[in-house]
C-alpha cells in the first residue's frame, strides 16, 4: 500500500470522527435540552474528534517514514559480516543496490550467500515495516478517534480547545521561516565544511586563480584544480557596480520626479509601466543582454576604434541588470522621499528656494540614509542576480575590472558547477557551496545593515 | 551735489538687479536642468522596456508559423521494406525516411548522387517519417498506393522564406547552398509550399529540431511546479500571517521570525536553489527535475512575499470591525476568521497571485533541482521529470541553431502572456475589491 493511500484513509477516518464526535454531542445533548447545554457548538465537538483522530496517526506516519529507509539500510548493513565493515561510501550504495536487487530477486544471488542472506533480510525488514506503519497509523488514527469519543461530553470545553489546537498550527507556520533560514545555513555549510577540509580557506578566500576543473588522469592538461575565489569576488563586484551605476541615478531621479513633480494622473500611468520593468522574469534579461545588448555594445566600442572588447563583456551584463532594478531603487527611494515631512519642504520654499533647491539641500539630505538602505538593498539583489550574468557574463575567470572583458560571478559559478551530473565527493562540486555560504553570508549582511538603517530612517520622522 | 551719491547707489542697486537677474535665470535653469534629467530617466526606462519588448516580439513572431510542403507519397512496399502495413512489428522495423526520399526524388527527377539527395532531404524536417509512420499506422489501406501530403519543412526552409538566411549573401557563408535554393523557388513558384499556424509549437514538448520543438511541456510542467507552490504557499503564508498579525506575544519568538521572514524576501534566489538540492534531493532524497521538488522550492521562496501583502491586508481591516464582534461576544479566533479573515482576504489573494507570479519566472532555483533537462514528454504528474517556461527559454536559448532564436522569443512571448495575465487578474480582484475605511 502506498503512503498516499495511507494518509487518504487516515483523513477518512477524520472526516468521519467529526461526523461522529458532531452527532454525540447533539445526543448527549437531547436529555439536556437541547444543544444549548452544550459549552460549544456542535461543530467543535466534531472538529476535536476529527483534531484527535488525524493528527497523532499524521504525526507517527511522517516520523515512521522519515526514519524508515535509514534505520533499515542499518539494520542491514549491520549484518553484514566482518569483511564489509570498513567500506568508502561510493562501495555502501553499490553494496546496498545489489542487496536490493538480490531482495527483489532480479539478481540472482547463490554466488553472494553474504549479500543474498541481507537481501532476504531487507525484504522481510521492508514487509514488517510497511505493516508496522499501516497498522501503528490505523490503530493510533483510531484509539486517539475513540478517545475523543468518551471525552466528548456536554462540559467539554470544545471549542477553547479547538482554537487552542488552531493557534498552534498557525505558530506552526510561522516559524517555517525559520526553519529555512536554519535549512539554508545547515545546508550551505554542512557542504562546505567538507570543501574547506580539501581546500584550505585561505587559498579559496584569497586565492586568485579560479579553475575548478579536476584532473581525472594525472597528466591531462589544463586541469589544475585551482579554487582561488578572487577572481569571481571581482567579477561579482564589477557586474554590480555598473549595475548599480545605471540603477541609483536612473531609479532616483525618477523616484523624484515621480513624487515631486509628476501630476497624479502621469503618476498613475508611469508607475506602473516603471513597475512591468520588475515584473519581468530575469531569464528574458539574460536572453536580451546575450542577443541584443552584448553584441551592441562591442560594435560600439569596435566602431570607436577600441580592441580586444569581449563578446560576453562584463558591461553588457551590467546594463541590463541596472535597467532591471531601476523599479527597484525607484520604488524604495519613492518611499523615503514621500517619509519626509513636509513640513521641511515649506520652510524651505519659504525661504525662496526653488523646488530642485529644496529637493536637492533640504529633502535629498533628509533621506539619504533612507535611499542609502535602498541602494544596500539593491546591491544586493545585483550581487545575488543569477540569469542575465549566466546567459550575457562568461565563464572565464578573468581577474580584471576592464568592463569590456568577459568577467565571471559567484553565482554564474555555482549554477554551471551544479548544473549536470553531480558526484557529491568532489570538491568541484563542493565548491559551489562554499560560494553559496560566501554569497549567502554577503547578502545577509547587506540586507541587514541596509533594514536597519532604512528602520532607523522611518522612525525617525514617524 | 546730492544727485552723485544718489547715483551711485541707483548704479549699486541696477548692477545688483542685474546681478539678481541673472542670478535667478540661472536658478530657474537649474530647475529646468533638474526637471529634465527626472524626465530622462523615466523615458531612458521606459524607453529600455519598449525596446526589449519589441526585440523580442519581432523577433519571437515567425515562430507562430511553420512551412509545409506538399509531396506526392507512395507507401511502396520495396521501399519500406515491410509487405503487411496492419503488423505493428512491421511497421517499427520499416524505412519511412526512405519513402520520403523518393517522394521527393520522384519530385526532382534531374536530382543524382548522394551529396545532393542528402541536401534534398535535409530541406524536409526530420519528424517527416513519423508523420507518413502515423498516417499508415491508421490506415494500413494505403499499403502499395500514393496520397498527397503536406509534410513539415525543416527549419532551414522556414529561415530562407522569412528572410532571416540572406540570399544575397555568397553561397559560402550562407546556410542553405544555392542548389538548396532553386529547389525552394521551384516548390514556391509552384505553390506547393503552404504556411501555416504553428500548432506544434503549442502541443509538442521539447526537441532537438527547431520545427518540431514546442513548448506545451513546459507549461503542464510549470503549471504541476505552480500548482504545489500555490497549495502549499497559500495555506501556510496566510496561516502564519494570521498570527503574526492577531496573535503573536510581543518576545524574542516573535522578533526572529520577523527578522527571518525579511531576511528570506532579500536572500538570492539561487540559495534557494542550493537548499532544495541539499535538502529535499540529497536527504530526503526527492526525484530530481521532479515538479514537486520546484514546487517546494518556490513555496519557501515565495511565502516570505506572500506573508508580507497578507500582514499588511490584514493590518488594513480596521480595528472597529473587531471591536464590534469582541463586543457581541467572539472569541479572538472566531473574530479573526469569521469577520478579520474574509475582509482581509481578497489583498491576500492579489499578494497571492503576484507571489505567484514571481514563481512562475523563476528559473535559477530550479536549474539547481536538475529541472534543465531535455525532456520531450509532456509530464504527466508532479514527480515525473519536467521543465517550466522560463527553464525552457534557457534551455533553447542556449542551442546553437539560427531557428532556435525565434522559438525562444516565442516562448518569451509565451511566457510574459501568462505573467501579464495573472498581473491582470491582480489588478482587477484589488478594483473590485478594494475598500477605503
Amino acid at each position: 500500500m502506498q503512503t498516499s493511500t495511507l494518509i487518504m484513509i487516515v483523513l477518512a477516518l477524520t472526516v468521519g470522527a467529526y461526523v461522529l464526535g458532531r452527532q454525540r454531542s447533539v445526543h448527549l445533548a437531547q436529555p439536556l435540552g437541547g444543544i444549548k447545554r452544550l459549552h460549544s457548538l456542535p461543530n467543535y465537538y466534531g472538529l476535536m474528534a476529527a483534531v484527535w483522530t488525524g493528527i497523532p496517526a499524521l504525526v507517527v506516519l511522517t516520523i515512521w517514514s522519515a526514519f524508515e529507509s535509514s534505520v533499515i539500510t542499518g539494520t542491514v548493513l549491520a549484518s553484514l559480516p566482518a569483511s564489509y565493515a570498513d567500506l568508502s561510501e561510493a562501495r555502501v550504495g553499490l553494496v546496498l543496490s545489489q542487496i536490493q536487487n538480490i531482495g527483489l530477486g532480479t539478481i540472482d544471488g547463490s554466488e553472494l550467500p553474504d549479500l543474498a542472506q541481507a537481501g532476504e533480510l531487507l525484504a522481510s525488514l521492508n514487509a514488517s515495516s510497511q505493516f508496522g506503519k499501516i497498522a501503528l497509523t490505523i490503530v493510533i488514527a483510531i484509539l486517539g478517534g475513540g478517545y475523543a469519543w468518551l471525552r466528548t461530553s456536554p462540559a467539554l470545553r470544545a471549542r477553547p480547545q479547538f482554537e487552542l489546537v488552531l493557534k498552534g498550527f498557525f505558530l506552526l507556520c510561522s516559524t517555517i521561516a525559520i526553519f529555512t533560514t536554519i535549512g539554508i545555513i545547515l545546508s550551505v555549510l554542512f557542504e562546505s565544511i567538507r570543501f574547506f577540509q580539501s581546500v584550505p580557506v585561505f587559498d579559496f578566500v584569497f586565492g586568485t586563480k579560479w579553475s575548478p576543473q579536476i584532473a581525472i588522469r594525472a597528466d591531462q592538461v589544463g586541469s589544475s584544480g585551482a579554487f582561488g575565489a578572487i577572481p569571481l569576488f571581482v567579477g561579482t563586484l564589477l557586474i554590480a557596480a555598473i549595475a548599480l551605476l545605471v540603477a541609483v541615478p536612473l531609479g532616483l531621479m525618477s523616484a523624484v520626479y515621480l513624487s515631486e513633480y509628476a501630476n497624479s494622473r502621469v503618476r498613475s500611468v508611469v508607475k506602473p509601466l516603471l513597475e512591468v520593468l520588475a515584473g519581468i522574469p530575469t531569464v528574458v534579461y539574460g536572453f536580451f543582454a546575450a542577443l541584443t545588448m552584448a553584441p551592441l555594445v562591442r560594435d560600439f566600442f569596435q566602431g570607436i576604434g577600441m580592441d580586444g572588447v569581449s563578446a560576453e563583456s562584463a558591461l553588457a551584463a551590467g546594463l541590463v541588470m541596472g535597467i532591471m532594478i531601476i523599479p527597484f531603487v525607484s520604488s524604495l527611494s519613492d518611499d523615503v522621499i514621500n517619509a519626509v515631512p513636509n513640513s521641511l519642504r515649506d520652510g524651505s520654499y519659504g525661504l525662496g528656494a526653488t523646488k530642485s533647491e529644496t529637493i536637492r539641500q533640504v529633502v535629498f539630505p533628509a533621506a539619504l540614509p533612507g535611499i542609502m538602505g535602498g541602494v544596500l538593498l539593491a546591491a544586493s539583489r545585483a550581487i545575488g542576480e543569477t540569469m542575465i550574468v549566466v546567459m550575457a557574463a562568461g565563464l572565464a575567470a578573468n581577474l580584471t575590472v576592464n568592463p569590456l572583458q568577459a568577467v565571471t560571478t559567484v553565482t554564474v559559478q555555482i549554477a554551471t558547477l551544479l548544473v549536470g551530473d553531480q558526484e557529491f565527493d568532489s570538491p568541484k562540486t563542493l565548491a559551489a557551496f562554499a560560494l553559496g555560504l560566501m554569497l549567502f553570508i554577503t547578502t545577509l549582511l547587506l540586507n541587514i545593515v541596509a533594514m536597519s538603517i532604512v528602520k532607523r530612517f522611518r522612525e525617525q520622522y514617524d | 551735489m546730492t544727485d552723485q551719491p544718489l547715483n551711485a547707489i541707483e548704479r549699486m542697486a541696477t548692477v545688483k538687479q542685474e546681478r539678481m537677474n541673472a542670478r535667478l535665470k540661472q536658478r530657474y535653469n537649474r530647475e529646468r536642468r533638474f526637471k529634465a534629467y527626472g524626465i530622462a530617466s523615466i523615458s531612458a526606462g521606459l524607453a529600455f522596456l519598449a525596446v526589449l519588448l519589441v526585440t523580442i516580439f519581432s523577433a519571437g513572431i515567425p515562430a507562430f508559423q511553420s512551412t509545409f510542403i506538399q509531396l506526392d507519397v507512395t507507401y511502396d512496399p520495396d521501399a519500406l521494406y515491410i509487405d503487411d502495413a496492419s503488423d505493428p512489428e512491421q511497421l517499427r522495423f520499416a524505412d519511412f525516411d526512405n519513402a520520403v526520399r523518393q517522394s521527393l526524388l520522384a519530385r526532382f527527377p534531374d536530382v543524382t548522387g548522394r551529396n545532393e539527395t542528402r541536401a534534398l532531404m535535409s530541406l524536409i524536417s526530420t519528424a517527416s517519417g513519423y508523420t507518413i509512420r502515423d498516417r499508415l499506422t491508421e490506415n494500413p489501406d494505403l499499403l502499395g498506393q500514393s496520397e498527397t501530403l503536406w509534410l513539415m519543412a525543416d527549419d532551414d526552409l522556414d529561415l530562407v522564406l522569412n528572410g532571416t538566411i540572406d540570399r544575397t549573401l555568397p553561397e559560402s557563408e550562407r546556410r542553405v547552398s544555392d542548389l538548396e535554393l532553386t529547389w525552394i523557388d521551384d516548390w514556391d513558384a509552384s505553390g506547393e509550399l503552404d504556411r501555416r499556424f504553428n500548432t506544434t509549437f503549442f502541443t509538442r514538448g521539447d526537441s532537438r529540431d527547431p520545427e518540431t520543438a514546442g513548448v506545451w511541456g513546459a507549461v503542464v510542467g510549470s503549471f504541476y511546479t505552480l500548482v504545489v507552490t500555490l497549495a502549499l504557499s497559500f495555506p501556510i503564508g496566510v496561516a502564519a500571517a494570521i498570527y503574526l498579525e492577531e496573535f503573536a506575544p510581543k518576545n524574542r519568538l516573535t522578533e526572529i521570525i520577523e527578522v527571518n521572514i525579511n531576511n528570506l524576501a532579500a536572500v538570492p534566489s539561487i540559495v534557494f536553489g542550493l537548499l532544495g538540492l541539499a535538502v529535499f534531493i540529497n536527504f530526503f532524497g526527492l526525484p530530481r527535475s521532479a515538479p514537486v521538488v520546484g514546487g517546494l522550492v518556490l513555496t519557501l521562496m515565495t511565502l516570505p512575499t506572500i506573508i508580507i501583502s497578507a500582514r499588511a491586508s490584514i493590518r488594513a481591516v480596521p480595528p472597529s470591525i473587531r471591536d464590534a464582534a469582541m463586543g457581541l461576544g467572539a472569541s479572538k479566533m472566531q473574530v479573526t476568521l469569521h469577520h478579520v479573515l474574509p475582509l482581509a482576504l481578497p489583498g491576500m489573494l492579489t499578494g497571492t497571485i503576484i507571489g505567484m507570479a514571481q514563481a512562475l519566472g523563476e528559473t535559477a532555483p530550479l536549474l539547481m533541482i536538475g529541472m534543465v533537462a531535455f525532456i520531450v514528454d509532456i509530464p504527466q504528474g508532479f514527480t515525473d521529470a519536467a521543465t517550466v517556461l522560463p527553464v525552457q527559454v534557457y534551455i533553447w536559448s542556449d542551442s546553437p541553431e539560427r531557428a532556435f532564436i525565434a522559438k525562444t522569443s516565442a516562448a518569451i512571448m509565451v511566457l510574459l502572456g501568462f505573467l501579464a495575465l495573472m498581473n491582470l487578474l491582480a489588478v482587477l480582484l484589488r478594483r473590485k475589491f478594494e475598500r477605503r475605511w
